[in-house]
């Protein structure tokens, strides 16, 4: 099974980066980058313990000071991973943003896959089995 | 002449460096993951590196996607780390080593390489967690650091045969520098996670294994995998693979496995640690 995780060398340039034929999956490429400059832009400020408690105190605000379009104000609101993503988001920002709602990376994993935290977790125990 | 006293694969997930801040490494979830990296601090504390070259990327500290560097090196006398807005303690900072960054530099250069300098850099938790798994006394670094970023978080990322070659050609340099420095070069992340999608939380435990076996006597094997390749068989996070083929690249030819342990889950993530020593 082994051997056939050995792909012949192809290079791995696609016109279209962002969506994948893996399921579940998109890239963060520069698409993504662009699509979602503001909204990581916006996330990036939160390394820095005064724009958290800005945000928190005015959360739309924030999001117009920094640009967000509908689609991706909408979606901090919602809190929706996955929309997110959608609207450009880079989980690695995102998950900045995730902090300020006090959800680590398993809570954004269950919501992202349907599952309660409880089960989320076990799904990741699993694959050591 | 400087020497390679040896490579670590380590994973550099932040959940660790937050159970080490909160002393919870002695409960059941944590024991056996931490229980391993002993005989590495042994291993260590015998062999006294004094330089620590660590190759990670950065996850939005210092660099914004507003300029992303495929290759970053460190050319600073001191690095330290910063709040990433979710919770990890900032730790002592850490002392750098200029001259041998800028040799490194120039030797890259040199060799083909096309590389981003920075005199100032932040590190963060690619960074922090494996100097704090490997030195848990973080009340004094006893190593000089070169912190070396490699972009896994914008495609197009550098391909897994440019990180071993890469990886070979930061060997080369840091052995023409004519200081009697030992160094540890630590390839940091992975291995199979992801964290983004309706796949998230996807782990591949054979593939790892099988990573963790091939990139001992069979690097050039796992070069042959693209960027996509590895998506799809480690996950979107999984790509942080590249940061341990440079480790390995840096080790040249024949090595030997002192070490070796998978742990998983740790978070979200398989957790691998690696110990090599060149043959003799």
């Amino acid at each position: 099974m082994l051997a056939t995780m050995i792909a012949t060398y192809v290079p791995s340039f696609h016109p279209d980066e962002h969506a994948t034929d893996i399921w579940g999956t998109t890239l963060f490429d520069g698409r993504a980058a662009q699509r979602g400059y503001a909204l990581n832009k916006m996330c990036y400020s939160f390394n820095d313990a005064a724009n958290r408690d800005a945000f928190r105190h005015d959360p739309d605000g924030y999001c117009r000071k920094y640009g967000l379009d509908d689609a991706q104000l909408d979606a901090v609101r919602r809190r929706d991973v996955l929309a997110l993503i959608a609207a450009g988001g880079n989980i690695y920002y995102l998950a900045k943003l995730a902090g300020i709602f006090g959800l680590n990376v398993q809570d954004i994993g269950a919501q992202q896959t349907g599952r309660s935290v409880e089960e989320f977790r076990e799904f990741l125990r699993a694959a050591g089995d | 002449m400087a020497t390679i006293v040896g490579g670590i694969g380590t994973s550099h997930i932040p959940a660790i460096g937050i159970a080490m801040a909160k002393q919870q490494c002695d409960e059941p979830y944590w024991r056996d993951f931490f229980e391993a990296y002993r005989p590495v601090r042994a291993w260590l504390d015998e062999v006294r590196p004094t330089v620590a070259v660590v190759v990670y990327n950065d996850h939005g500290l210092n660099f914004f996607l507003d300029k992303m560097p495929t290759f970053a090196v460190g050319a600073a006398s001191q690095y330290r780390n910063a709040d990433e807005g979710w919770g990890l303690p900032t730790l002592r900072p850490f002392r750098g080593h200029p001259e041998l960054s800028w040799h490194v530099i120039e030797a890259l250069a040199a060799a083909n390489f096309d590389l981003t300098t920075c005199q100032e850099m932040l590190v963060d938790h690619g960074f922090v967690v494996p100097m704090q798994l490997l030195w848990p006394d973080t009340t004094s670094w006893p190593v000089r650091t070169i912190p070396i970023h490699v972009n896994t978080v914008q495609h197009p990322l550098p391909t897994p045969k440019r990180c071993l070659d890469f990886g070979e050609a930061l060997g080369h340099a840091i052995e023409s520098w004519p200081g009697d420095e030992r160094v540890v070069v630590l390839g940091t992340g992975g291995l199979s996670h992801q964290l983004d999608g309706r796949r998230a939380g996807f782990i591949n435990k054979p593939f790892d294994l099988f990573c963790m076996e091939k990139i001992v006597d069979e690097p050039e094997l796992l070069a042959r995998y693209t960027i996509r390749e590895l998506v799809r068989l480690a996950g979107t996070q999984g790509p942080e693979l590249v940061q341990w083929l440079v480790m390995r690249g840096a080790l040249g030819g024949a090595v030997r496995k002192l070490e070796s342990n998978y742990h998983v889950p740790i978070s979200n993530t398989g957790s691998g640690l690696l110990l090599l020593e060149r043959a003799a």
